[in-house]
């Protein structure tokens, strides 16, 4: 735990690039091999099972301070942080000298498991008394999961190529899939010849970023293709040995959700990966994401479900041909292939819910402009900009691929409720209720936006907050009526389960109002007729 | 009528008709200590302990009519007897006490219990009425030792000569800068400070107190001097043009706000270095018992809470909304 906690720190104690590489890679190099298989899954958002309740540790928590629990949850909302907040609370000061290791002691957090609740409040409270401030916090972690150290997959894949002597494509891509530290060992993992031991291992996506310039300043228009940015799940789907496999975005394997795909087992094809959108696609229309949410996080399936929100994929890139990793083929070949694929089971009239995304025709960038604001009517967040030869890269890299989003929606509304944020907003009020005028005069809440201010803005907030709560729910506070802000979104749906009869799509704060008071806010007729 | 009320002013007697740390302009004014939120500008008298009289000439201005007193020493204002006890918050800071007809008040202002060795330390004194700031009236707050924060200090200066990084560490300007000062090992290297420092340890020095020599950082310097220094300035000046021209250097931020995460990683600080000149919650939780007093009125910080929490254990304690800095957020905030 130690050295660990030292890894924790000197990464925590840096912005710096270079420094937390280093720190990693001197980490890499000495710890033991299962500790440094943890450390690569806790930095990757793997945690391990939890053994103990949060509820459990708040209320232990607040025994070991002396301290009644209406005041640990008051000053936990002030600290933004579940496991801080408790190491901070517990600590007195006194620790022993521990030489256990960070596999040992998630070992030890998992074996509460079936427990007795008395054996595990005995096993927490030791652990406290024995670890010191920083080791408490990161032990709270491992049960409570959620490492926010600012160290990207990325610079993890550079300290370990570093360490190990390889490619950090290859690393990058290793890393790729739901490994487990209980089901893998360091050694397979990363230094295993045979990197598809485990068939479903997805590629590493290629991101794009935004781009902020005239598309004109990209070159001619030969060089580009265009396709519709959908608005839908990004999806890696795997057939190898005859299984398929289907990974969303957040390299999570969603295959049993989606029973739609299991069809693919009967083409003939094998050893492929298709790179595209999942949407749900109804009687050849594309549906909204507000529908697709219907079926997100959904572990069984009805029949109902299925006929009502039935899925598909938008295919846009091959990333994987009969066997055959083929990232390195020009975007055009990629995209051929591709499309005889699917071609080939649509002649054969197999039923497989696979299209291939089109490219759009057009001859100038003027013409691309205009049918990127048409986007919105078909459901697409905007457009996607690919040079045709370029090659299938890791994660986000400026250059080839470019997304090209249409303007958000804007309204401008009253802020109504404020709460405490966490992480580096943790004190400040950041997260906002906001509200727009009804006819009879009074403010309906219609979004909650926590994005898009600067720390300045929201310490200018949290004054007014402070200065003009007007009741308290809890970490919630209800505020005078009185600031304004335009908030922006990408989408807006009809919806019975709120208040103001809509849902927005990714609703953040483009900026403050400082020049409307309040009565100059939208009205709900304004919001709505946004739906059309 | 109670002794001490609190109006849109600041604390006021009535009975003496005096005001105490007021943030309007008043006829006559005691103040607790230099703090820019409790000494303003502007008032007609002021009223403060010796130490502070040159702080606050330096910041209000020499022509200000500024009275000195000892600590311990009763003044009597129509039958209301006052007097200044040391608070422990920065050099000059005081407790204000006062009594009339058996009823007794003590106004905190800003104290802490720890002795740091250079503010004068602090003393509890009985009251039944006590007015308590609580910046940092939260469980979360626990400070170490000074001497732990500062062997922190030092070692984390002495990385740094290593790597050839200057070391800036950012401390307000009154009390915590020359807390640091008067604290860390000299021998590391030598010691820069930004210049409204530099302007207070001056007004430190002319009081006789000693102050490890310091160079006054101007705005041009030779990079290479830097390579082994620690520089102390004010946070707000950290992005001005002035605190850019040091280049690389790993930023340090003293302040009780450090103990949590967020905060610092908000400030982009390098480290955070836990070291307050306010009490943590067991030292305001100490402090109120040893005032002996009943009533309790917490005035900056966490006042809510803070007050909820005193009354289940048996105070009687209603915050009191006054216009004394709380805002942590505040680069300038003051500590």
């Amino acid at each position: 735990m130690k050295s660990f906690a030292n890894l924790f720190s000197e990464i925590d104690a840096s912005t710096k690039t270079r420094a937390k590489v280093k720190a990693l890679e001197k980490y890499f190099t000495h710890a033991p091999d299962q500790d440094k298989l943890w450390t690569i899954a806790l930095f990757s958002h793997k945690r391990p099972k939890r053994t103990i309740s949060t509820t459990l540790l708040r209320t232990w928590a607040a025994e070991v301070a002396k301290i009644p629990t209406w005041l640990f949850e008051e000053s936990y909302h002030v600290v933004g942080d579940l496991a801080e907040s408790i190491s901070l609370m517990v600590y007195d000061g006194t620790y022993f000298a521990s030489d256990k290791t960070l596999t040992n002691w998630i070992n030890n957090i998992q074996k509460q498991r079936d427990k007795e609740e008395e054996e595990k409040k005995e096993f927490v409270i030791k652990a406290w008394k024995e670890l010191n401030q920083k080791e408490i916090f990161l032990f709270n972690k491992l049960i409570t999961g959620g490492f926010r150290v600012g160290v990207s997959q990325k610079l993890i894949t550079k300290a370990l190529a570093k360490v190990l002597n390889q490619e950090e494509n290859q690393i990058a891509h290793r890393l790729m899939g739901n490994w487990s530290p209980d089901t893998t060992t360091f050694e397979s993992l990363l230094i295993d010849e045979n990197i598809h031991a485990d068939l479903s291992k997805p590629y590493p996506f290629y991101l794009a970023y935004a781009i902020e310039e005239d598309p004109a300043s990209l070159g001619p228009i030969s060089d580009w293709q265009a396709e519709y940015k959908w608005d839908g799940i990004r999806s890696q789907i795997i057939k190898r040995s005859n299984e398929v496999f289907l990974w969303s975005r957040g390299e999570e394997l969603v295959t049993d959700s989606y029973p739609e795909f299991t069809s693919l087992k009967e083409v003939a094809q094998d050893g492929f990966t298709i790179d595209g959108e999942l949407l749900v696609i109804k009687e050849g229309e594309i549906q909204s994401f507000n529908i697709l949410q219907k079926r997100l996080g959904r572990k069984k399936v009805s029949k109902k479900m299925l006929s009502e929100y039935p899925c598909a994929i938008l295919a846009y890139d091959l990333l994987e041909y009969e066997g055959e990793d083929i990232r390195n083929h020009h975007l055009n070949n990629r995209r051929t292939l591709l499309k005889e694929l699917i071609q080939k089971w649509q002649s054969e009239s197999l039923d497989i819910p696979i299209i291939f995304s089109d490219s759009i025709d057009f001859e100038s960038w003027e013409q691309l402009k205009s049918i990127r604001s048409t986007s919105r009517e078909k459901h697409a967040e905007g457009l996607m900009l690919k040079h045709v030869n370029g090659v299938y890269k890791i994660g986000r890299k400026k250059g080839e691929w470019w997304k090209w989003k249409v303007d958000p929606l804007t309204i401008d509304a009253v802020m109504l409720y404020a709460q405490r944020g966490h992480g580096r907003r943790s004190n400040l009020y950041s997260d906002f209720t906001f509200a727009v005028w009804n006819e009879a005069g009074n403010l309906i809440p219609f979004a909650k936006a926590y994005s898009g201010l600067t720390d300045k803005e929201f310490g200018e907030i949290t004054k007014f907050v402070n200065q003009n709560t007007i009741e308290r729910f809890g970490p919630v506070r209800s505020v005078k009526p009185e600031l304004v802000f335009e908030i922006a979104f990408e989408g807006i749906n009809e919806s019975k389960r709120h208040k103001s009869g809509v849902a927005l799509r990714f609703p953040r704060i483009k900026r403050w109002r400082k020049d409307k008071p309040a009565s100059e806010a939208d009205t709900l007729e304004n919001l709505k007729a946004l739906l059309n | 009528m109670k002794l001490i009320e609190f109006t849109t002013k600041g604390l006021y007697c009535r009975q003496a008709d005096i005001y105490i740390d007021p943030w309007k302009k008043v006829n006559y004014a005691m103040i607790t200590h230099g703090h820019s939120d409790h000494a303003r500008w502007g008032h007609k008298h002021y009223l403060c302990v010796h130490s502070s009289v040159p702080i606050l000439k330096h910041r209000l201005g020499a022509e200000m009519n500024i009275q000195g007193i000892n600590y311990d020493e009763t003044i009597t204002i129509n039958g209301v007897k006052f007097s200044f006890h040391p608070a422990g918050h920065i050099t000059g800071s005081a407790m204000i006490r006062a009594a009339y007809k058996g009823e007794v008040w003590v106004i905190s202002g800003d104290y802490k219990i720890e002795n740091d060795g250079l503010a004068e330390a602090f003393e509890p004194v009985k009251c039944q009425h006590f007015i308590t700031e609580c910046t940092f009236g939260l469980p979360v707050y626990s400070w170490s030792p000074q001497r732990e924060v500062i062997d922190d200090i030092n070692r984390w200066w002495n990385g740094n000569v290593q790597n050839k990084r200057p070391s800036l560490i950012t401390a307000y300007s009154l009390g915590k800068a020359q807390r640091i000062l008067s604290s860390v090992d000299t021998s590391i290297g030598p010691i820069y400070t930004h210049g409204a420092i530099d302007q207070m340890n001056k007004v430190y020095k002319r009081m006789g107190i000693s102050l490890p020599e310091t160079t006054h950082l101007k705005n041009s310097f030779d990079q290479k001097e830097l390579s082994k220094s620690l520089i102390i300035a004010p946070p707000s000046t950290v992005d001005s043009s002035w605190g850019k021209k040091i280049k690389n250097p790993s930023l340090g931020i003293a302040s009780g706000w450090m103990t949590i995460r967020g905060n610092r990683r908000r400030r982009g600080g390098d480290r955070g270095f836990v070291l307050s000149d306010h009490c943590d919650w067991k030292g305001l939780l100490t402090a109120i018992k040893e005032s002996g007093a009943q009533y309790i009125y917490p005035t900056h910080g966490n006042t809510d809470t803070f007050s909820q929490y005193l009354n289940e254990v048996g105070y009687i304690a209603r915050p009191v909304k006054t216009e004394y800095n709380d805002n942590s957020l505040n680069e300038t905030s003051v500590e």
